[in-house]
Parts: C-alpha cells; sequence; structure tokens
C-alpha cells in the first residue's frame, strides 16, 4: 500500500489502492473514481500531496480507493475538516468527496460556508437523488413525488439544486457532469483543480439500486444530445444531435428559451454565447430542467478570486513582519509588571 | 471595618498614621455605562503595584445595553486584596461603591455588617429609586442602618472638578467613576501614576476627556485628603503580600489559558489552529489568540460549533495542533466529533469554559456541572483524558500539560475551566520560557515498516503521519480499523482489541502525571474535602480555617480527573469521611464512588456562584463534631 514516488509521471493506476472496491456492480461510483484517477495522472498530481476528504455515505467510501492520503470523517462535515487542512497546509491539494444527502442536507451549513469563504478545495458533489447507504431514502435532491421508504406515499419536500445553492452560497466555480460522460468529466475536474478557490462540480450519479435510470432523461445516450447543453466559455449555447438547438434570452421576461436555427427567422447571432464569468448567466443555465429545457453541462460559472487560506496566511504573515516574529519571553511579559524581590 | 471601641488600633510601620488592614473586600457597582469595569481594573492595578496579593471577579449583566438604571443592567467589579495569600474573590464586601439605587439595591445584601457604602446621591432620584423597585429612598429610612454609609453628591463634585474643560454636561459626568476611584486609591493609600498614564494613552485622541478624567480623579483623591470625613471613613493601609521574588503581572485564568497554550504549542514545536465559534463565556479565548498571530497563532471563527471543533481536526490532521473551545451547549454539538478524534487518535484540545446548565441556562454564571458531559458525552467507548485548571493562574500550566498529553498520547485532551475562571483575575509571576517543559513533536517521516495504527510500545501511541510526506500516504476515518494496518475492520476479535488498546492508551496516561497530593493536612485522618476546578480557592480558605480551629481536616484537589492520579484511591481510604464540594448537583463524587467504592458525600450548590469560605466552613464543622463515617 505504502510505496515510495516513483520518477516517472504517475498513471491513473497509480492512484489505486489494494483495497476491493464495495460499491455495487454498475454504481456510477466507479466511473467517477475511474475519471479522478485518470484526472489525477493527467494533472501531474503527487500522491503525498493530494487529500481527499469525506463524510459519510456511498460516496464518501472514496478515500479507500485512492492510493494518497484520505480522511473519511463524519456526515456532513467534511468541508469544516478540509478547511481546516488547508487552513493548517495551504500547500496540500485537497478534494471534498461528498453526495446530495451529506453536502446538502446534514452538511449543508458547511457547504455554504466552505463556498461563501472560498476555501481552496475541489468539491466533488455525487448527486444520485437518493439515500443509498442507508438503503433508498429521499433526498434533499429527491424531485417531489418521490416515493421511497420514508415517503410511501411519495415525497412533499421541494428540492434543492446543487450548483443553484453553488452560485447562491457565493460559489466562485460551478460545473456539472454526467458520471457515464468521461470525456466531459474529466474536462470538468482538471477545471475545477485549476481554479484558485472553492471549486464545486456537481455529477450526475445513477445508483443502479435504489433510484436507477433518475436523470435518464437527460443521460440516455439516444436523446441525451437533445437533452442536454454543454456550457463552454465563449462559446454559442448550441445542442442537439446536429447543434440546431440554441438557448436564446427572452428579454421581456428575462428568461431563457429554446430556439432552433432556420426556424422563425432564427440565425446564430440570436444564440447567448456561454460567458463563464457571468454569474447571472449561470445562474439561469443552472436552472434549466428537462423536459421543457436541456440540462446544462459544463462550466457554468469560472470566476476566480483569492482563496481564503491565502488571505488568512497572508494576514498571519503581514503581522509577522510587522511585530518582528513576536517573541513568546516579550508575550508572557507583556502588559503591565512589577517586580517583588 | 470599623475597630470595636477600646481596643487598640492596629499600624503600619510603612504608614503610621493610617490604619492597617490584613485583607479588603469592595466591590465596585454601578449601572452598565457607568465605567465600574474600568474602574475596578484600575484600582487592581494601582493595588498590584504596591505588592498586595488580589484576585477580583467582574460581574456584568448579560443584556448589552440593559436599560440604564434597572436592576439588570447593574455591572459589578470586585476585588480581594491582602497582604496575605488571597485564593477567592470574597465572601462578604468590607465596602461597597454603589452609584446608583440600583446597583445599591442589588449588592447591599453582599455587604457584611458594619461595612462601608459609599453612594452617589445625586443618583437617588424618585425615577431611579422607582427603575430600582425602592419604595422609598433608602437613603432616609433605616434600610441601611447595619452599614456605615458615606453620602457623597459624586455627580456634583465631579462637574466641580471637570467644569474649567467645557465639556456637555453628559460628557462631564462620564468621569464619575474616576472621581470616586480618586476617593478610594486615597482611603487605601494608593499611587495615581498608572492610571493617569492609562488615562493619557487611552485618550490620546482627545486631551479634553483625558484631563477631565485625570482633574476628577484628583478631586476625588484631594477630597478624601481634606475633606471632613465622617469618624468611620478611615484612611488604611494593606501591607504588601510576601510573594515569591520575580516579574508578576494580573492575568485573568482566559489571558492565562491563551499564553498557556501557545506556550505549549511552542513547547511541542507546532503551528496552533484555534477553530471556535462565539458562546459565552469562552469567546474571550477566540478574541485573546486572534491577537496572537506573530507567534504563528490561526484562529478561525466557524460557522457553528461542529465546523469548530472540525476544522481543529483537520489542522491536528495536517500537522498543527487543533484547538477548540467553547461551552457545555457547544461541546454538547461537538461530541460526534470529537468520538471522531478519539478514533482516528488524533491530537485536539478541546476548552470547556463551563456555565449554569442544562440548555442556555444562565450563560453569565459559573457551574461547573460539565465533568460527565466531558468524561462520557460520546457515542461508543470513547475515553478521553480530562483535566481542570484550579485558579486563573493555574490555567496556564493546565493549557501546557493537555498540549503535552494530547501530542504524546494522540488524543484529544479535555481542559476545563469555569465562568469564574475565565473572568477572575489574579497576579501571576511570569515564567521564564527556558524553564518551560520540552516535549517536540516527531512527525513520521520513514515510510519503512509505516502502517497508520502501528503504536509507540510504551505510550500506545500511534505515528502522527502529515499529509505530505512521501511513502506515508494512508486512509483513516471513524469506521472501525484493523489493528496496525488501518484498514476498515468488521472482525468482532478485532473490534475488541482496539476498543482495548483505546481504554489502556487513555488508562496508562496516570502513569505518567504527578501523584495526588494532599494540599494541606495530613494524608490521612478524619476528614478529606476533595474538591476539583475553581472550588480550589474557597476550599483551601475553609480547610485552613478550619485546621487553624483544631479540626482533624484535610484538602485534596484533583486536576487530573480522568484518568485519576495511580494513588487517589488508596489517598482517599485513609480517611473516615470524604466531602466533595462541587458547583454542580454531585457529579466527581459520583465518580469516585463508583471508582474507588468509598463512602464519599457530595455538597453542592448552583446558585451561578462560587461557594463561600463560610458555607464550606460550616460543612467542616459539621461534620467534625459528628464524627465516624457517615
Amino acid at each position: 500500500m505504502t510505496t515510495t514516488t516513483p520518477p516517472v509521471p504517475l498513471t491513473p493506476k497509480d492512484f489505486a489502492t489494494d483495497q476491493e472496491v464495495r460499491w455495487c456492480p454498475g454504481c456510477g461510483d466507479y466511473a467517477i473514481l475511474k475519471a479522478i484517477q485518470k484526472t489525477l495522472a493527467e494533472i501531474g498530481a503527487s500522491r503525498e500531496n493530494t487529500v481527499f476528504v469525506s463524510g459519510i455515505g456511498c460516496a464518501a467510501r472514496f478515500p479507500y480507493y485512492a492510493d494518497t492520503f484520505g480522511f473519511h470523517t463524519i456526515h456532513g462535515r467534511a468541508p469544516a475538516i478540509a478547511t481546516g487542512v488547508k487552513l493548517a497546509n495551504p500547500d496540500l491539494d485537497v478534494w471534498v468527496m461528498t453526495g446530495d444527502g451529506d453536502g446538502l442536507s446534514i452538511g449543508g451549513n458547511h457547504m455554504l460556508h466552505v463556498l461563501r469563504r472560498n476555501v481552496n478545495v475541489q468539491i466533488v458533489l455525487f448527486n444520485n437523488e437518493i439515500y443509498g447507504l442507508t438503503k433508498g431514502q429521499y433526498s434533499p435532491t429527491s424531485p417531489r413525488g418521490q416515493r421511497s421508504p420514508s415517503t410511501p406515499q411519495g415525497s412533499v419536500d421541494n428540492p434543492v439544486s446543487p450548483a443553484a445553492f453553488a452560485l447562491g452560497a457565493g460559489g466562485r466555480f460551478v460545473a456539472r457532469a454526467v458520471d457515464t460522460q468521461q470525456k466531459e468529466l474529466v474536462e470538468v475536474l482538471k477545471r475545477a483543480h485549476a481554479h484558485d478557490g472553492a471549486s464545486f462540480v456537481e455529477i450526475f450519479q445513477n445508483c443502479i439500486v435504489f433510484n436507477d435510470a433518475a436523470f435518464a432523461e437527460f443521460t440516455d445516450r439516444k436523446i441525451a444530445a437533445d437533452n442536454q447543453v454543454l456550457a463552454e466559455h465563449g462559446k454559442p449555447l448550441l445542442f442537439g444531435e446536429d447543434k440546431r438547438l440554441g438557448l436564446r434570452l427572452d428579454r421581456r421576461s428575462l428568461s431563457l428559451e429554446v430556439v432552433t436555427l432556420g426556424e422563425d427567422g432564427v440565425g446564430e447571432d440570436d444564440v447567448l454565447v456561454h460567458d463563464e464569468r457571468n454569474r447571472v448567466l449561470a445562474s439561469l443555465l443552472a436552472q434549466l430542467e428537462p423536459p421543457a429545457f436541456p440540462m446544462a453541462i459544463g462550466v457554468l460559472y469560472c470566476d476566480p478570486a483569492e482563496p481564503y487560506e491565502r488571505a488568512v496566511h497572508n494576514q498571519l504573515s503581514a503581522v509577522k513582519a510587522k511585530r518582528q516574529n513576536g517573541d513568546l519571553a516579550a508575550l508572557l511579559k507583556g502588559g503591565r509588571t512589577w517586580i517583588v524581590k | 471595618m470599623t475597630a470595636p471601641p477600646n481596643t487598640p488600633v492596629p499600624t503600619s510601620a510603612a504608614a503610621p498614621d493610617r490604619v492597617l488592614s490584613e485583607e479588603v473586600v469592595i466591590r465596585f457597582a454601578g449601572d452598565s455605562g457607568d465605567g465600574m469595569q474600568l474602574t475596578g481594573t484600575q484600582f487592581t492595578l494601582e493595588t498590584a503595584l504596591v505588592g498586595n496579593d488580589l484576585i477580583t471577579f467582574p460581574d456584568y449583566p448579560a443584556e448589552i445595553r440593559a436599560p440604564a438604571g434597572t436592576t439588570f443592567g447593574v455591572s459589578a467589579f470586585q476585588i480581594h486584596f491582602g497582604a496575605t495569600d488571597i485564593k477567592t474573590a470574597g465572601d462578604e464586601l468590607n465596602v461597597l461603591i454603589a452609584m446608583n439605587p440600583a446597583a445599591l439595591k442589588v449588592n447591599i445584601k453582599d455587604l457584611g455588617t458594619g461595612g462601608l457604602v459609599v453612594v452617589d446621591t445625586a443618583a437617588f432620584t424618585d425615577r431611579n429609586l422607582a427603575k430600582a423597585g425602592f419604595d422609598g429612598n433608602p437613603l432616609d429610612d433605616d434600610t441601611l442602618a447595619p452599614y456605615q454609609v458615606l453620602k457623597l453628591d459624586i455627580a456634583r463634585l465631579t462637574l466641580e472638578a471637570v467644569k474649567e474643560f467645557g465639556l456637555s454636561q453628559k460628557e462631564a459626568l462620564r468621569s464619575r467613576n474616576m472621581w470616586t476611584l480618586g476617593l478610594m486609591l486615597w482611603i487605601y493609600g494608593r499611587d495615581r501614576k498608572a492610571t493617569t498614564a492609562w488615562l493619557e494613552k487611552k485618550f490620546a485622541n482627545r486631551p479634553e476627556i483625558a484631563k477631565a478624567n485625570i482633574a476628577a480623579l484628583n478631586a476625588g483623591h484631594a477630597f478624601g485628603e481634606t475633606a471632613e470625613m465622617p469618624a468611620f471613613v478611615q484612611s488604611r493601609v494593606v501591607d504588601p503580600a510576601e510573594l515569591a521574588p520575580g516579574v508578576y503581572r494580573t492575568v485573568t485564568g482566559t489571558d492565562a489559558l491563551a499564553l498557556g497554550l501557545v506556550a505549549g504549542a511552542q513547547s511541542a514545536g507546532l503551528a496552533i489552529m484555534l477553530g471556535s465559534y462565539p458562546i459565552t463565556p469562552a469567546s474571550p479565548l477566540l478574541h485573546s489568540l486572534a491577537k496572537l498571530k506573530e507567534l504563528g497563532v490561526i484562529t478561525f471563527q466557524a460557522e457553528d460549533e461542529i465546523a469548530a471543533i472540525c476544522s481543529a481536526i483537520g489542522a491536528s490532521y495536517a500537522g498543527a495542533l487543533g484547538v477548540t473551545s467553547s461551552s457545555g451547549p457547544g461541546i454538547a454539538l461537538k461530541g460526534e466529533a470529537l468520538g471522531l478524534a478519539v478514533s482516528v487518535e488524533l491530537p485536539l484540545i478541546v476548552v470547556n469554559s463551563q456555565r449554569a446548565g442544562p440548555s442556555t441556562g444562565m450563560p453569565t454564571k459559573t457551574e461547573q456541572s460539565d465533568l460527565l458531559q466531558a468524561m462520557y458525552g460520546r457515542n461508543g467507548d470513547a475515553p478521553v483524558p480530562v483535566i481542570a485548571a484550579s485558579t486563573p493562574t493555574d490555567c496556564f500550566d493546565v493549557a501546557i500539560e493537555a498540549v503535552r498529553l494530547a501530542t504524546k498520547y494522540m488524543t484529544p485532551v479535555m481542559l476545563l475551566t469555569d465562568g469564574y475562571l475565565a473572568n477572575a483575575a489574579e497576579p501571576w509571576r511570569v515564567p521564564n520560557v527556558v524553564d518551560l517543559p520540552r516535549f517536540p513533536v516527531r512527525f513520521r517521516t520513514d515510510p519503512e515498516g509505516f502502517h497508520p495504527f502501528v503504536r509507540h510500545e510504551e505510550t500506545l501511541a500511534r505515528w502522527w503521519a502529515i499529509p505530505g510526506t512521501p511513502g506515508l500516504e494512508h486512509r483513516v476515518g471513524g469506521l472501525e480499523k484493523a489493528y496496525d494496518s488501518g484498514h476498515i475492520s468488521y472482525d468482532p476479535a478485532n473490534h475488541q482489541r482496539m476498543t482495548d488498546v483505546r481504554t489502556k492508551r487513555i488508562a496508562n496516561i496516570a502513569r505518567d502525571i504527578p501523584a495526588q497530593r494532599v494540599e494541606q493536612g495530613p494524608e490521612r485522618g478524619h476528614l478529606a474535602l476533595v474538591g476539583w476546578g475553581s472550588t480550589f480557592g474557597p476550599v483551601y480558605q475553609a480547610v485552613n480555617q478550619a485546621r487553624r480551629e483544631g479540626i482533624d481536616v484535610s484538602q485534596i484537589h484533583v486536576r487530573y480527573l480522568h484518568p485519576f492520579p495511580e494513588n487517589l484511591g488508596a489517598l482517599l481510604g485513609q480517611f473516615d469521611r470524604v466531602l466533595v464540594p462541587e458547583m454542580n448537583a454531585g457529579q466527581l463524587v459520583q465518580v469516585l464512588r463508583s471508582t474507588f467504592l468509598v463512602p464519599a458525600e457530595g455538597l453542592n450548590k448552583v446558585e451561578g456562584k462560587p461557594f463561600k469560605i463560610r458555607e464550606l466552613l460550616e460543612a467542616i464543622r459539621a461534620r467534625a463534631s459528628e464524627g465516624g463515617s457517615p
């Protein structure tokens, strides 16, 4: 399990542990594991500087399967623990592996704060719209009407949209990907890693046992093209088999509408061009839902700012410089003193 | 205060014209806006500078801006100082300063018979009397008959003293506290230099305010010197206490704790990362440490108590000294994460500044009712060392000891203080840095033969192997781990073995801490008072007094509450009776009874205030006369 770092560049296999993977056969998590291992190899990550921090849930088992440092913590708290790791050692490359229940239900508060503080970690949220490890209860992302052991008549909760939540929390990198679409997934993960600050990646992950085909209406290969739009910076928001469908802004209602190129006089100039630094556009895209609209995937928003832990350490360095690195003896004798002979 | 007739008046060689007092308890009380905390703090400084021993305790309202003149808006500052060893803030007052009727109403019951009460008559208006809930004016009826009353129109005297500075009446009246301080400094023969310097610095940007306050201070002092005072107001002197030679300063428990954590971290060669969430009375530790960035202290005000401890655990995982600080309700929220730290065996300091509970309880009032929470408040068998500070200055040593245990045994340590210790202040002999213990941490670096849960033979501690170290990549978590390898394990025998080793590792700390000593009195006998935490002062004084009365009683004060010192059980067995005074409904007494099968008896008080010496003395006397076992 513990080997020294080889001089040659690492391959995806080098990031695999000797532990038997215990996800259900056919689980989307396998695809995500594979994509992360590939990402780590492609970005030239070092094993010793990489830390995976997770909470509780199926997704949270992830650290056991990556031959890096890993910390499987408690339910919902991975963002808080990761914040402490980064504050203590900002040089570490920290990934938070979480799910829809872990990250947005029990850990919703920490998710809000790690994003608004902009701690430089990659947050990968496996969204399967169900509680898997506890055997199938509905989750905060389950649609209304979801039948589950705890909602036999169907859920009457309104779901939260992870990407919209992340944008609302002040996240400065928000992206989406699909577990089975490896090419886009690896691209998105690489972008997330390159982002300076907190990056949030929602992955639509299929739970084959408790919520199979939850995302089929936009991930099924036969219809995916017409029901997904890949957001790429500087490119028009076109989709469909032959890229004849596009997103246009209805200025009167400040909402997006789907248009067909060549119909009703619609040309490519009418179609919105994706600007990943535009938070308003990102919010509009995050809220699109099939069947009326395509699901927006890719990097919806990316607008870096100074990460939290860097600001903290800059403050620390400034005070140290100003007060000549401090001295314990002087500190102990601080304030008003007197001498007893 | 007043000597009985025909007794010679004691005097001091240092000040033959003044009456000698051994020790004095003064309380400055007024409205929240009257500046009583500053007045008390300055009186304390001048008192420390003449070499008296002392303890101070502030008592301020929970409300941030309580309506003026109300009883719940009263703010008070108490100082007990003397020529002897001072160990409590004082049972009963010798002097009460009451700046308004509400302050008189709230505090007069604590003034001893014959004690001196100083009032500002200007504040005793019909309106203020009604707000304080007085039917008539206590200055005119017999309410204050048991006391000596010094009635002064402090407002008018202050206005006269500062009139040349052209301040508004409202601003001018703000100096009433300095006038009063001046008078008190005269009564006790104290200097005004430190206060004058402090005022000049504090109001450097508003020189007219500084000058007015200094004028009021001097006027109060001159008034004592020149005015014809009633015979019962005598100028007094309190000789210096016999303190060990050295450099001194005053510290609150919070100050000492912050310094101790920084010193402990330096002894271990670690940076501190404090994760904390604001809560009374623990927040001042966050404030204190936030000011120490030059010593590499990182403070993180987390989004909640859970994130606070989790960030500290994350920091420890990455190789810093993780510290989290809170009070009972916050500690309750930290319980699950504390269990994680137990399971993954990482160092962590958890400070609980206890307050009156349950639930929100009385946040500004002291109590020590979280001992059982500290010892047992987690799911599963999750032992952690628990240690408690006994005095404000003891917080420094206890903090260093907590860091030593946490890093040597790779364990969270629960450090208990309380609202009293956090806020009380006393003189502290500043230690030399070279004399502090050193216990540098050695992180694992060698990949050869490394497994995350391989243990040190003697301490049973695992290696601290931090991210960033090549070849030591490994996974840890809250799931049960296989012995040595740390892989997930559900094996029944392994869980038994891991539970046993976690228990044994903490239990073995008993070998690495000082044997329990007897603070006062013989090591065997009729009665032992066994205390912990901030009851130290009153228990010490009560046992001391009882022993002078010829009662066979000893004092045992327990710093290490889990594990107990190895000899504690045998020591308790040497006494016919064991009495355990606690500011809770009976917690240590329960643990002592169940651990050692001794017939220990509780003496319990939960009034949000420390024990009075008198209460303890009465309990000792009662048991002394009863004799035998209960």
